[in-house]
Protein backbone atom coordinates (compact mmCIF):
# COMPACT_ATOMS: atom_id res chain seq x y z
CA UNK A 1 0.00 0.00 0.00
CA UNK A 2 2.89 2.35 0.68
CA UNK A 3 4.77 1.69 -2.54
CA UNK A 4 2.11 3.50 -4.54
CA UNK A 5 2.63 6.70 -2.61
CA UNK A 6 6.39 6.50 -2.13
CA UNK A 7 8.03 9.79 -2.81
CA UNK A 8 9.90 9.76 -6.08
CA UNK A 9 13.49 11.02 -6.21
CA UNK A 10 13.83 14.77 -5.99
CA UNK A 11 15.84 15.15 -9.19
CA UNK A 12 14.22 15.44 -12.60
CA UNK A 13 11.98 12.39 -12.84
CA UNK A 14 9.11 12.10 -15.28
CA UNK A 15 6.61 12.86 -12.53
CA UNK A 16 8.19 16.16 -11.59
CA UNK A 17 8.68 17.16 -15.21
CA UNK A 18 4.98 16.63 -15.92
CA UNK A 19 3.97 18.73 -13.00
CA UNK A 20 6.33 21.61 -13.24
CA UNK A 21 3.42 23.81 -12.23
CA UNK A 22 3.17 22.04 -8.85
CA UNK A 23 5.92 22.42 -6.33
CA UNK A 24 5.30 19.06 -4.70
CA UNK A 25 7.68 16.42 -6.06
CA UNK A 26 5.75 13.73 -4.18
CA UNK A 27 2.74 14.15 -6.47
CA UNK A 28 2.54 11.10 -8.72
CA UNK A 29 1.72 11.70 -12.35
CA UNK A 30 -1.59 9.82 -12.33
CA UNK A 31 -3.12 12.14 -9.74
CA UNK A 32 -4.46 15.55 -10.61
CA UNK A 33 -3.67 17.17 -7.29
CA UNK A 34 -2.24 16.50 -3.83
CA UNK A 35 -5.59 16.15 -2.11
CA UNK A 36 -6.72 13.55 -4.64
CA UNK A 37 -3.54 11.54 -4.06
CA UNK A 38 -3.92 11.79 -0.30
CA UNK A 39 -7.61 10.82 -0.39
CA UNK A 40 -6.87 7.83 -2.64
CA UNK A 41 -4.24 6.55 -0.21
CA UNK A 42 -6.36 7.03 2.88
CA UNK A 43 -9.42 5.50 1.19
CA UNK A 44 -7.23 2.46 0.45
CA UNK A 45 -6.42 2.12 4.14
CA UNK A 46 -10.09 2.53 5.10
CA UNK A 47 -11.04 -0.23 2.65
CA UNK A 48 -8.40 -2.46 4.26
CA UNK A 49 -9.81 -1.58 7.69
CA UNK A 50 -13.34 -2.45 6.49
CA UNK A 51 -11.97 -5.89 5.67
CA UNK A 52 -10.44 -6.01 9.16
CA UNK A 53 -13.84 -5.19 10.65
CA UNK A 54 -15.27 -8.26 8.92
CA UNK A 55 -12.26 -10.34 10.00
CA UNK A 56 -12.54 -9.46 13.69
CA UNK A 57 -16.33 -9.31 13.36
CA UNK A 58 -16.38 -13.04 12.64
CA UNK A 59 -14.36 -13.70 15.79
CA UNK A 60 -16.62 -11.48 17.88
CA UNK A 61 -19.61 -13.34 16.46
CA UNK A 62 -18.04 -16.69 17.45
CA UNK A 63 -17.39 -15.26 20.91
CA UNK A 64 -21.00 -14.09 21.22
CA UNK A 65 -22.41 -17.50 20.29
CA UNK A 66 -20.20 -19.41 22.74
CA UNK A 67 -20.72 -16.82 25.46
CA UNK A 68 -24.49 -17.36 25.17
CA UNK A 69 -24.09 -21.13 24.94
CA UNK A 70 -21.62 -21.55 27.84
CA UNK A 71 -22.67 -18.43 29.73
CA UNK A 72 -21.60 -19.28 33.28
CA UNK A 73 -18.46 -21.18 32.32
CA UNK A 74 -17.23 -18.16 30.36
CA UNK A 75 -17.90 -15.98 33.41
CA UNK A 76 -15.90 -18.36 35.61
CA UNK A 77 -13.00 -18.61 33.14
CA UNK A 78 -12.90 -14.83 32.78
CA UNK A 79 -12.29 -14.49 36.56
CA UNK A 80 -8.83 -16.00 36.09
CA UNK A 81 -7.71 -13.05 33.94
CA UNK A 82 -5.92 -10.19 35.66
CA UNK A 83 -8.04 -7.02 35.41
CA UNK A 84 -5.10 -4.84 36.52
CA UNK A 85 -2.95 -6.03 33.62
CA UNK A 86 -5.85 -5.77 31.16
CA UNK A 87 -6.73 -2.25 32.30
CA UNK A 88 -3.07 -1.20 32.22
CA UNK A 89 -2.85 -2.44 28.65
CA UNK A 90 -6.00 -0.48 27.76
CA UNK A 91 -4.44 2.67 29.21
CA UNK A 92 -1.15 1.98 27.39
CA UNK A 93 -2.95 1.55 24.06
CA UNK A 94 -5.12 4.65 24.46
CA UNK A 95 -1.95 6.55 25.38
CA UNK A 96 -0.29 5.28 22.22
CA UNK A 97 -3.28 6.48 20.19
CA UNK A 98 -2.67 9.96 21.61
CA UNK A 99 1.00 9.88 20.62
CA UNK A 100 -0.07 8.73 17.15
CA UNK A 101 -2.43 11.68 16.62
CA UNK A 102 0.34 13.95 17.87
CA UNK A 103 2.71 12.36 15.35
CA UNK A 104 0.20 12.86 12.51
CA UNK A 105 -0.31 16.47 13.59
CA UNK A 106 3.45 17.03 13.76
CA UNK A 107 3.94 15.55 10.28
CA UNK A 108 1.22 17.76 8.82
CA UNK A 109 2.70 20.83 10.46
CA UNK A 110 6.30 20.08 9.62
CA UNK A 111 7.46 19.63 13.23
CA UNK A 112 10.21 17.09 12.71
CA UNK A 113 11.41 16.63 16.30
CA UNK A 114 7.83 16.40 17.63
CA UNK A 115 7.12 13.77 14.95
CA UNK A 116 10.20 11.74 15.88
CA UNK A 117 9.50 11.94 19.63
CA UNK A 118 5.90 10.81 19.17
CA UNK A 119 6.84 7.96 16.86
CA UNK A 120 9.39 6.76 19.45
CA UNK A 121 6.81 7.10 22.26
CA UNK A 122 4.31 5.11 20.19
CA UNK A 123 6.88 2.36 19.68
CA UNK A 124 7.70 2.30 23.40
CA UNK A 125 4.00 2.06 24.33
CA UNK A 126 3.42 -0.61 21.69
CA UNK A 127 6.29 -2.68 23.08
CA UNK A 128 5.01 -2.12 26.63
CA UNK A 129 1.64 -3.50 25.55
CA UNK A 130 3.26 -6.61 24.09
CA UNK A 131 5.45 -7.01 27.17
CA UNK A 132 2.44 -6.93 29.50
CA UNK A 133 0.64 -9.33 27.16
CA UNK A 134 3.64 -11.69 27.35
CA UNK A 135 3.49 -11.62 31.16
CA UNK A 136 -0.21 -12.53 30.97
CA UNK A 137 0.41 -15.34 28.48
CA UNK A 138 3.23 -16.68 30.67
CA UNK A 139 0.94 -16.94 33.69
CA UNK A 140 -1.66 -18.70 31.54
CA UNK A 141 0.93 -21.30 30.57
CA UNK A 142 2.05 -21.71 34.19
CA UNK A 143 -1.56 -22.20 35.34
CA UNK A 144 -2.33 -24.72 32.56
CA UNK A 145 -4.98 -22.46 31.09
CA UNK A 146 -3.79 -23.01 27.52
CA UNK A 147 -6.27 -25.09 25.50
CA UNK A 148 -5.07 -28.55 24.50
CA UNK A 149 -1.83 -28.37 26.52
CA UNK A 150 -2.99 -30.34 29.55
CA UNK A 151 -5.75 -27.80 30.14
CA UNK A 152 -7.30 -27.72 33.58
CA UNK A 153 -8.85 -24.82 35.48
CA UNK A 154 -8.75 -25.36 39.25
CA UNK A 155 -10.12 -21.96 40.24
CA UNK A 156 -12.93 -20.94 40.27
CA UNK A 157 -14.61 -24.28 40.78
CA UNK A 158 -18.15 -22.97 40.42
CA UNK A 159 -20.08 -20.66 38.13
CA UNK A 160 -20.27 -17.07 39.44
CA UNK A 161 -23.56 -16.48 41.24
CA UNK A 162 -24.37 -20.20 41.26
CA UNK A 163 -22.31 -21.94 43.98
CA UNK A 164 -24.17 -25.20 43.25
CA UNK A 165 -23.14 -25.49 39.57
CA UNK A 166 -19.57 -26.73 38.94
CA UNK A 167 -17.57 -25.37 36.02
CA UNK A 168 -17.47 -27.53 32.91
CA UNK A 169 -13.78 -27.81 31.99
CA UNK A 170 -14.42 -28.19 28.24
CA UNK A 171 -16.60 -25.08 28.19
CA UNK A 172 -13.98 -23.08 30.09
CA UNK A 173 -11.39 -24.34 27.61
CA UNK A 174 -13.49 -22.82 24.82
CA UNK A 175 -13.25 -19.45 26.55
CA UNK A 176 -9.48 -19.71 26.57
CA UNK A 177 -9.42 -20.81 22.93
CA UNK A 178 -11.26 -17.62 22.00
CA UNK A 179 -9.09 -15.62 24.42
CA UNK A 180 -5.89 -16.81 22.78
CA UNK A 181 -7.16 -16.51 19.20
CA UNK A 182 -8.55 -13.00 19.68
CA UNK A 183 -5.75 -11.54 21.81
CA UNK A 184 -3.16 -13.42 19.74
CA UNK A 185 -4.41 -11.98 16.45
CA UNK A 186 -4.63 -8.58 18.10
CA UNK A 187 -1.03 -8.95 19.30
CA UNK A 188 0.00 -9.95 15.76
CA UNK A 189 -1.57 -6.72 14.53
CA UNK A 190 0.41 -4.86 17.19
CA UNK A 191 3.64 -6.48 15.99
CA UNK A 192 2.86 -5.47 12.40
CA UNK A 193 2.01 -1.97 13.63
CA UNK A 194 5.34 -1.73 15.45
CA UNK A 195 7.06 -2.76 12.22
CA UNK A 196 5.18 -0.05 10.32
CA UNK A 197 6.05 2.58 12.89
CA UNK A 198 9.73 1.59 12.90
CA UNK A 199 9.66 2.17 9.14
CA UNK A 200 7.85 5.51 9.63
CA UNK A 201 10.49 6.46 12.20
CA UNK A 202 13.33 5.72 9.79
CA UNK A 203 11.64 7.70 7.01
CA UNK A 204 10.86 10.58 9.36
CA UNK A 205 14.48 10.54 10.52
CA UNK A 206 15.52 10.90 6.88
CA UNK A 207 13.20 13.89 6.61
CA UNK A 208 10.85 12.37 4.07
CA UNK A 209 7.69 13.83 5.60
CA UNK A 210 6.74 17.42 4.97
CA UNK A 211 3.50 19.39 5.30
CA UNK A 212 2.99 18.62 1.57
CA UNK A 213 3.69 14.91 1.87
CA UNK A 214 2.89 12.89 5.00
CA UNK A 215 0.42 10.29 3.80
CA UNK A 216 2.32 7.28 5.22
CA UNK A 217 2.18 8.78 8.73
CA UNK A 218 -1.53 9.47 8.33
CA UNK A 219 -2.53 6.02 7.09
CA UNK A 220 -0.09 4.26 9.43
CA UNK A 221 -1.91 6.17 12.16
CA UNK A 222 -5.28 4.91 10.87
CA UNK A 223 -4.02 1.34 11.19
CA UNK A 224 -2.73 1.92 14.71
CA UNK A 225 -6.03 3.47 15.85
CA UNK A 226 -7.94 0.51 14.43
CA UNK A 227 -5.82 -1.92 16.45
CA UNK A 228 -6.54 0.21 19.52
CA UNK A 229 -10.24 0.06 18.64
CA UNK A 230 -10.26 -3.75 18.60
CA UNK A 231 -8.72 -3.78 22.07
CA UNK A 232 -11.41 -1.36 23.32
CA UNK A 233 -13.92 -4.16 22.66
CA UNK A 234 -11.71 -7.08 23.68
CA UNK A 235 -11.01 -5.68 27.14
CA UNK A 236 -14.60 -5.66 28.50
CA UNK A 237 -15.62 -8.81 26.62
CA UNK A 238 -12.73 -10.93 27.90
CA UNK A 239 -11.75 -9.41 31.26
CA UNK A 240 -14.86 -7.82 32.68
CA UNK A 241 -17.64 -10.39 32.42
CA UNK A 242 -19.57 -11.56 35.48
CA UNK A 243 -17.27 -9.71 37.88
CA UNK A 244 -19.98 -8.37 40.17
CA UNK A 245 -20.47 -10.21 43.46
CA UNK B 1 -9.64 20.85 1.95
CA UNK B 2 -9.10 24.00 3.94
CA UNK B 3 -11.48 23.06 6.75
CA UNK B 4 -9.75 19.69 7.02
CA UNK B 5 -6.43 21.45 7.44
CA UNK B 6 -7.88 23.66 10.17
CA UNK B 7 -9.18 20.62 11.96
CA UNK B 8 -5.69 19.15 12.02
CA UNK B 9 -3.74 22.17 13.03
CA UNK B 10 -5.89 23.71 15.71
CA UNK B 11 -6.54 20.81 17.97
CA UNK B 12 -3.68 19.50 20.13
CA UNK B 13 -5.60 20.44 23.27
CA UNK B 14 -8.71 18.89 21.75
CA UNK B 15 -6.86 15.59 21.25
CA UNK B 16 -5.83 15.62 24.90
CA UNK B 17 -9.48 16.21 25.81
CA UNK B 18 -10.55 13.17 23.79
CA UNK B 19 -7.77 11.14 25.40
CA UNK B 20 -8.92 12.13 28.90
CA UNK B 21 -12.49 11.19 27.99
CA UNK B 22 -11.27 7.78 26.78
CA UNK B 23 -9.34 7.26 30.04
CA UNK B 24 -12.39 8.23 32.14
CA UNK B 25 -14.56 5.84 30.09
CA UNK B 26 -12.06 3.03 30.72
CA UNK B 27 -12.35 3.71 34.44
CA UNK B 28 -16.16 3.73 34.22
CA UNK B 29 -16.12 0.39 32.35
CA UNK B 30 -14.06 -1.29 35.08
CA UNK B 31 -16.20 0.27 37.82
CA UNK B 32 -19.47 -0.70 36.12
CA UNK B 33 -18.29 -4.30 35.72
CA UNK B 34 -18.34 -4.70 39.52
CA UNK B 35 -21.90 -3.38 39.89
CA UNK B 36 -24.72 -5.87 39.84
CA UNK B 37 -26.82 -4.68 36.91
CA UNK B 38 -28.32 -8.13 36.31
CA UNK B 39 -28.51 -8.78 32.59
CA UNK B 40 -27.47 -5.24 31.69
CA UNK B 41 -23.77 -5.51 32.60
CA UNK B 42 -22.81 -6.61 29.10
CA UNK B 43 -25.01 -3.95 27.49
CA UNK B 44 -23.44 -1.19 29.60
CA UNK B 45 -19.91 -2.44 28.81
CA UNK B 46 -20.68 -2.55 25.08
CA UNK B 47 -22.32 0.88 25.07
CA UNK B 48 -19.25 2.42 26.75
CA UNK B 49 -16.92 0.55 24.36
CA UNK B 50 -18.94 1.77 21.37
CA UNK B 51 -18.84 5.34 22.69
CA UNK B 52 -15.04 5.07 23.00
CA UNK B 53 -14.75 3.54 19.54
CA UNK B 54 -16.87 6.36 18.10
CA UNK B 55 -14.59 8.98 19.66
CA UNK B 56 -11.50 7.24 18.26
CA UNK B 57 -12.96 6.92 14.76
CA UNK B 58 -14.40 10.44 14.56
CA UNK B 59 -11.56 12.43 16.08
CA UNK B 60 -8.36 10.36 16.19
CA UNK B 61 -8.93 8.82 12.77
CA UNK B 62 -10.33 12.15 11.52
CA UNK B 63 -13.48 10.66 10.03
CA UNK B 64 -15.17 13.87 11.06
CA UNK B 65 -13.81 16.36 8.58
CA UNK B 66 -12.59 13.71 6.15
CA UNK B 67 -12.30 15.22 2.70
CA UNK B 68 -13.56 12.15 0.89
CA UNK B 69 -17.21 11.27 1.45
CA UNK B 70 -16.56 7.80 0.08
CA UNK B 71 -14.59 7.02 3.27
CA UNK B 72 -17.75 7.57 5.32
CA UNK B 73 -19.66 5.23 3.02
CA UNK B 74 -17.04 2.53 3.63
CA UNK B 75 -17.19 2.96 7.39
CA UNK B 76 -20.98 2.77 7.46
CA UNK B 77 -20.93 -0.22 5.07
CA UNK B 78 -18.41 -2.14 7.19
CA UNK B 79 -20.42 -1.59 10.37
CA UNK B 80 -23.65 -2.49 8.58
CA UNK B 81 -22.30 -5.73 7.16
CA UNK B 82 -20.74 -6.71 10.48
CA UNK B 83 -24.17 -6.26 12.06
CA UNK B 84 -25.70 -8.35 9.26
CA UNK B 85 -23.08 -11.04 9.96
CA UNK B 86 -23.91 -11.07 13.66
CA UNK B 87 -27.69 -10.73 13.23
CA UNK B 88 -28.03 -13.57 10.74
CA UNK B 89 -25.68 -15.82 12.74
CA UNK B 90 -27.68 -15.16 15.88
CA UNK B 91 -30.94 -15.79 14.02
CA UNK B 92 -29.54 -19.16 12.98
CA UNK B 93 -28.14 -19.97 16.43
CA UNK B 94 -31.28 -18.86 18.22
CA UNK B 95 -33.63 -20.97 16.12
CA UNK B 96 -31.66 -24.23 16.23
CA UNK B 97 -32.67 -26.80 18.77
CA UNK B 98 -29.19 -27.26 20.16
CA UNK B 99 -29.03 -29.08 23.49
Amino acid sequence: MFTRTRRPPLHDSAATAHHAAHDNPALLHHFAEESQQRNAASLGMWVFLAQEVMFFGGLFCAYLIYRLKYFGDFGAASQTLDIKLGATNTIVLIGSSLTVVFAVWAAKNGRRSMLLINLVLTLILGCAFLGIKAVEYRSKFVEHHVPDLGFHMDEPTHIPGHPDIPVNQRHAEMFFSLYFIMTGLHALHMIIGIGLFLWLLIMAWKGRYTPQYNTPVEIGGLYWHFVDLVWIYLFPLLYLIDRHP
Amino acid sequence: MSDQHEEHSSSLGFYVGIWITLMVCTGITVWAAFLDLHQFNAAVALIIATFKATLVVLFFMHLRGAGERLIKVWVIASIFFMLVLIALSMADFGTRLWS
